[in-house]
């Protein structure tokens, strides 16, 4: 690693300020950043830590009935702590290990949009709004293609808000190496329609598998998808799984989802 | 340089460290712990866990600065003064949950955060819970079957194969 300076501050708005300087950088659990500076793939010269912000920490209801966690909330902490939305729970509590999940949190999985990962799968098929210091951003806004978000340089995510659907699953197809996802796929069906969200296939990302979504929502069963293709451009290629492979994987993780919702 | 003053088996300790001196490090090299060991030092292997506020964490992957005032317990904090291993320790060692003993500290870091939430873990739950637990000589079993033991349960029917 390359030497920088490291700052704790207890207020969003104190981070927020030293975050302005374009050399600053914002550390929430590290299970990503460390590994990053480690291999000298960053370089800033300060570290602003997220983790002892207390308005960024916990779980709770809101007045519109979402559920709302604060940007720099554990895995673990929403694992056990987000019992109005066991789908997300679930989810939570099956990322990496339980090391990770005491670290890692939230915010920094989405800033940091790893193809991969579990938690865009499961706010881009919750249709959740990620709230950083300074606007609101529907879920179908925020993800860009892999590692790429709409969040500008010193902008921080404060705060995630779920809202509750009616039924919801989580599949994951776990890489048992790295113990992310090969394919993972959110389904939730809400009151006005059902989404399908699908994380580590896709060389662009997480991206909704809308004619699964329409099948759904005239039939939310098993049967409604076994007559759907995926077709394997544009998804990845590597050494545990072919486009193929993956596109088969979407398909059977979506009827897992739907069968466990 | 930052000081970060915390809490360590007991023991309280103030330390002047870097920003990117690691949790690992400034146990291993300035407090001459050694007994939480680094496997992979990328977050991978749980050779380093060790208790932070009583919740298991990646040594490795963990700034010392980010420990400031809490509460750190590492495998050296887990015997009594007079050397009586816990629970734990003494049914790894009859149950020979360890073989060369590389990973050691760091299985009985994470059982021992597992037996706090969950006291009679199933097979499965232990397994599940070391997932990011590798050893490279046991397979496991014997592993499990040590922590089923500390745990007051019976082991007769974790598999033997
Ligand atoms: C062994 C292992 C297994 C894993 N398995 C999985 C898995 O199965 N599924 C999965 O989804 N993930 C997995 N992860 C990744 C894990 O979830 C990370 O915790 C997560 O990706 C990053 O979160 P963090 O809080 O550690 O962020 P950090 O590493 O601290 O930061 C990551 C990036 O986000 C930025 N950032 C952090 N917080 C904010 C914020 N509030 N606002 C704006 N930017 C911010 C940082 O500047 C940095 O660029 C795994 C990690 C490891 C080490
Ligand atoms: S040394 Fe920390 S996980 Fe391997
Ligand atoms: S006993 Fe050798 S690595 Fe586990």
């Amino acid at each position: 690693m390359y030497a920088f300076e490291i700052e704790r501050p207890s207020t969003i708005a104190d981070a927020v300020s030293v975050l302005q300087n374009e050399d600053a950088q914002a550390l929430s659990g590290g299970q990503t950043l460390i590994p990053t500076l480690k291999a000298r793939l960053a370089m800033p010269e300060t570290l602003i830590s997220l983790t002892g912000i207390p308005e960024m920490q916990g779980i709770c209801m809101n007045e519109a009935g979402q559920l709302c966690i604060g940007g720099a909330t554990t895995h673990a902490s929403v694992a056990t702590g987000a019992i109005q939305y066991p789908a997300l729970a679930q989810m939570a509590g099956h990322i990496g290990d339980p090391a990770v999940r005491n670290r890692g949190t939230i915010g920094g999985s989405l800033a940091n949009n790893d193809p991969a990962a579990c938690y865009p799968a499961a706010v881009l098929g919750s249709g959740a709004t990620i709230v950083t210091n300074t606007r609101e951003i529907a879920a179908d806004d925020y993800f860009q293609g892999m590692f790429e978000t709409v969040l500008e340089d010193g902008e921080i995510i404060t705060e995630v808000r779920f809202p509750l659907p009616k039924r919801a699953n989580y599949q994951k197809f776990q890489q048992p190496a790295s113990r992310f996802a090969l394919v993972g796929v959110f389904v939730a069906k809400h009151a006005d329609g059902v989404r399908v969200a699908v994380t580590g296939a896709s060389e662009e990302g997480v991206f909704r598998w809308t004619n699964a979504e329409l099948a759904l929502d005239a039939d939310f069963s098993t049967t409604a998808l076994s007559e759907l293709m995926v077709t394997a451009d544009g998804l990845l290629e590597d050494i545990h799984g072919s486009p193929e492979y993956r596109a088969n994987l979407i398909k059977v993780m979506a009827q897992q989802a739907v069968d466990a919702a | 340089m930052p000081t970060v003053t915390m809490v360590v088996n007991g023991q309280p300790v103030s330390q002047d460290v870097e920003a990117r001196t690691l949790l690992v490090d400034l146990l291993r090299n300035d407090l001459s712990l050694t007994g939480t060991h680094v496997g992979c030092d990328t977050s991978q292997c749980g050779a380093c866990v060790v208790h932070v506020n009583g919740d298991a964490v990646k040594a490795c992957t963990m700034f010392a600065f980010e420990a400031e005032g809490a509460e750190v317990a590492t495998i050296e904090g887990q015997a009594a003064a007079d050397g009586t291993l816990s629970n734990i320790q003494q049914a790894f060692q009859d149950h020979h949950g360890l073989q060369c003993g590389f990973c050691t500290p760091g299985m009985i870091m994470s059982a021992s955060a597992l037996l706090k939430d969950n006291p009679k873990p199933s097979e499965d739950e232990i397994r599940a819970y070391l997932e990011g637990n590798i050893c490279r000589c046991t397979g496991y079993h014997n592993i499990v079957k040590a922590i089923m033991a500390a745990s007051g349960q019976d082991i007769t029917a974790v598999a033997a194969e």
